[in-house]
């Protein structure tokens, strides 16, 4: 079950028809293409022995981009998980940002340098800090989603007390692994999405495997979207490896949150063909022809295919593409090298805030 | 001034805050129509309405999460757990998540929130409604942990940690919703988060305690009086983060300390205490630091005699008191 894909499957969907002109598929192409130059780069600094850790989204990239154009930018938050490189690219994350936490050094954005790499947090993005405990965000984002509702229910007392609010809801998208849809997280928070029709999307990256385990340990059903119909939401199935696909299966969901018509739990299938994470041995687990067809899946070649049968890309573009992601790879990696660490007692705080600074408040 | 039951105050609190400010609102199993199953937030649901008073599923991992959530995009959620016994199910969302999100954000992140809890025994609760759990919440750097011990403090320790803008867990020892009265004045006022108080002055020892505890221990120390043991007792209120200029001060001046809690005696709360007058205080005790806590069994049991037998009360507070003056 885990490779259903035998042959290399090209893009059917036409991008004008999803209402995204040339100049924006164009860029979305740009952003598969820079967070996995950017992501095969961390793989040689971690194996160079330059940085300690590196947790991948190859292979999740065409979820990312696809998920990030299907939201209104700055408008909408999101709560993503550890192989979202690519939505936070895609949402306006620059390299160097992700780069400056993978080294640990000061200046990076999401944690100050505290939390493992990967794990994104920008507030400026409406990017949600996120954990390591797997499927702990999913609750959470029901419940910021939850406040847009209440914003919405509560407007005249709010405005009265100074607080503006929206004329739209913004709507939540969350993310997690099939293997973390195991957890109780993710029921208690569908189970809420259900009650309060919240304007929220939850988006499960099936790669097929929550590190060594596969899919059919994890769940009896055959699809994860299948679980939806237990609480009482829209539940939907795109293929993970066609950016052009998971766009308009978000975009519509994110249409419905944001029309009051509750939430969608959207399984956006791909296969991880990296190991886990770069402390996995993935040989252990499974077998190389394996990982060799569920490359099949992969979002960047069948992007590309798409644009040269749509004579949007030429030779000469990719390559100027590709030499520009170079060039913003190389500079990010230059920047961090060259940050300083934070000073050890920078450990020490914050940890409690003087300060109130929550909430998404006006348009 | 007004007197006004623990439980009383508890509400007009929670009551005056949301007329405050609009975006505080409850969360809970049974806070809606019914006001609670101890009535704190009884009218609350016919006042605020349905949208401010949130009868949630019965998921207290989610009544966590969904505060979490609501506090990071502006709201001030006061989520109850019925007991402190059914927080467990929460804890990885309250020590994992409330408690870590400043810190990991680089202090982007504030997550202003309250989770109410009854706690504590003596109630005929068995081993699933008698618990005490601060301890496990005070070891956790990101939280606070406040216990009122009286109305006038349970109001304005509660509208301090509602306007907190950190994670706050405020437990009530239950037993003393309806027993425990004082003067409460109507209308605003705060008692801030972190000072201990000497709640009775005195020369010869002091008691610390917190909750229910710190009721007993003040009845205790009125049982010694009569024999002349001249008793200093100091309410916690805030476990955390801890009042340690207040603890120091007054062995200080009694060079003898006892501390009472209802929790299993074992790395209890007590123990931090001791562990402060230990390192910081050790040239002011004249006699060993001594605790009275509960047994160290899994669990208050339910049969009468048993449940005597686990509680502390003022008899066995006054016993405590008597070996430590007589050392
Ligand atoms: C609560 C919890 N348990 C275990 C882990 C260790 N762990 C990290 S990722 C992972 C697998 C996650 O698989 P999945 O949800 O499918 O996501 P994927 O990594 O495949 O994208 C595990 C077991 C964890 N981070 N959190
Ligand atoms: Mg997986």
């Amino acid at each position: 079950m885990a490779i259903e894909v035998k042959e290399f499957l090209p893009i059917t969907q036409r991008h004008e028809e999803l209402g995204l002109s040339d100049e924006t598929v164009l860029q979305m192409y740009y952003h598969l293409l820079l967070s996995r130059r950017l992501d095969e780069r961390c793989w040689v600094l971690q194996r160079q022995g330059r940085v300690p850790f590196h947790i991948s989204g190859i292979a999740h990239e065409g979820i990312g981009v696809g998920a990030a154009y299907a939201l209104r930018k700055g408008f909408d938050i999101v709560h993503p998980y550890y192989r979202d490189l690519a939505l936070a690219i895609a949402l306006g994350m620059k390299p160097v940002e992700f780069m400056l936490a993978l080294y640990g050094k000061k200046g990076d954005p999401h944690s100050a340098a505290r939390q493992m790499p990967s794990h994104f947090s920008l507030r400026y993005l409406n990017i949600i800090s996120g954990s390591s405990p797997v499927a702990t965000q999913v609750p959470q984002a029901a419940g910021i989603a939850l406040a847009e509702v209440l914003k919405q229910k509560l407007r005249p007392q709010l405005e009265a007390a100074g607080f503006r609010v929206s004329r739209e809801m913004r709507v939540v998208l969350t993310s997690m692994g099939e293997g973390s849809t195991s957890e109780g997280d993710f029921h208690e928070a569908l189970n809420w999405a259900g009650i309060y029709k919240l304007p929220f999307v939850v988006l499960v990256h099936n790669n097929q495997y929550a590190i060594s385990v596969p899919v059919w340990k994890q769940m009896a059903v055959k699809r994860v979207a299948d679980r939806a119909a237990a609480y009482g939401i829209h539940g939907a199935v795109c293929d993970g490896g066609n950016v052009l696909e998971v766009y308009q299966v978000v975009k519509e969901a994110v249409g419905r949150a944001r029309a009051g018509e509750g939430t969608t739990l959207i399984e956006a299938v791909t296969y991880r063909w990296t190991p886990h994470s770069s402390d996995d041995d993935d040989r252990t687990y499974r077998t190389r022809e394996e990982v060799e067809q569920g490359k099949l899946r992969d979002p960047l070649p069948r992007l590309r295919d798409y644009l040269y049968r749509r004579s949007l890309l030429t030779q000469r573009l990719e390559d100027e593409l590709e030499e520009r992601v170079r060039a913003e790879v190389d500079e990010a990696q230059r920047l961090a090298e060259e940050a300083p660490y934070p000073a050890p007692e920078e450990a020490l705080a914050p940890v409690f805030a003087t300060e109130d600074r929550s909430g998404w408040w006006g348009e | 001034m007004p007197e006004k039951t623990l439980i009383e105050a508890i509400r007009e609190a929670i009551d005056e805050e949301m007329a405050r400010d609009p975006r505080v609102f409850v969360v809970g199993e049974d806070v809606g129509p019914r006001g609670g199953v101890f009535r704190a937030t009884t009218g609350l649901w016919q006042k605020y309405g349905e949208w401010r008073v949130i009868d949630s599923p019965l998921a207290e991992l989610s009544i966590v999460a969904i505060g979490i959530g609501a506090a990071l995009n502006g709201f001030r959620p006061i989520c109850e757990i019925q007991f402190a016994d059914f927080i467990h199910p929460a804890f990885n969302q309250i020590v994992n998540e409330a408690a870590r999100f400043f810190y990991r954000s680089g202090g982007v992140y504030n997550v202003p929130m309250v989770i109410r809890s009854p706690y504590g025994g003596g109630i005929s609760g068995g081993l699933y409604h008698s618990q005490s759990v601060e301890a496990f919440f005070a070891h956790v750097p990101g939280l606070k942990v406040v216990i009122p011990s009286n109305p006038y403090d349970a109001k304005g320790l509660l509208k301090a940690a509602i306007r907190d803008p950190n994670p706050v867990l405020f437990f009530e020892p239950k037993k003393g919703y309806r027993l425990i009265k004082g003067e409460v004045p109507d209308g605003d006022y705060i008692v801030p988060i972190g000072p201990a108080k000497v709640t009775r002055e005195g020369s010869d020892l002091t008691v610390f305690a917190y909750g229910m505890m710190h009721y007993y221990a003040l009845q205790a120390a009125e049982m010694v009086a009569k024999e002349g043991i001249d008793v200093e007792v100091v309410d916690l209120r805030t476990l955390a983060p801890v009042d340690k200029e207040t603890i120091l001060n007054s062995v200080k001046k009694t060079g003898k300390a006892l501390i009472v809690y209802e929790d299993n005696l074992t790395l209890g709360y007590g123990a931090e205490v001791a562990a402060i007058l230990a390192e910081e205080g050790f040239e002011y005790l004249d006699g060993p630091v001594m605790r009275l806590g509960g047994p160290d069994v899994p669990g208050v049991p339910f049969s009468p005699p048993m449940q005597d037998f686990f509680m502390p009360n003022p008899q066995k507070i006054a016993e405590a008191i008597r070996r430590l003056a007589r050392y």
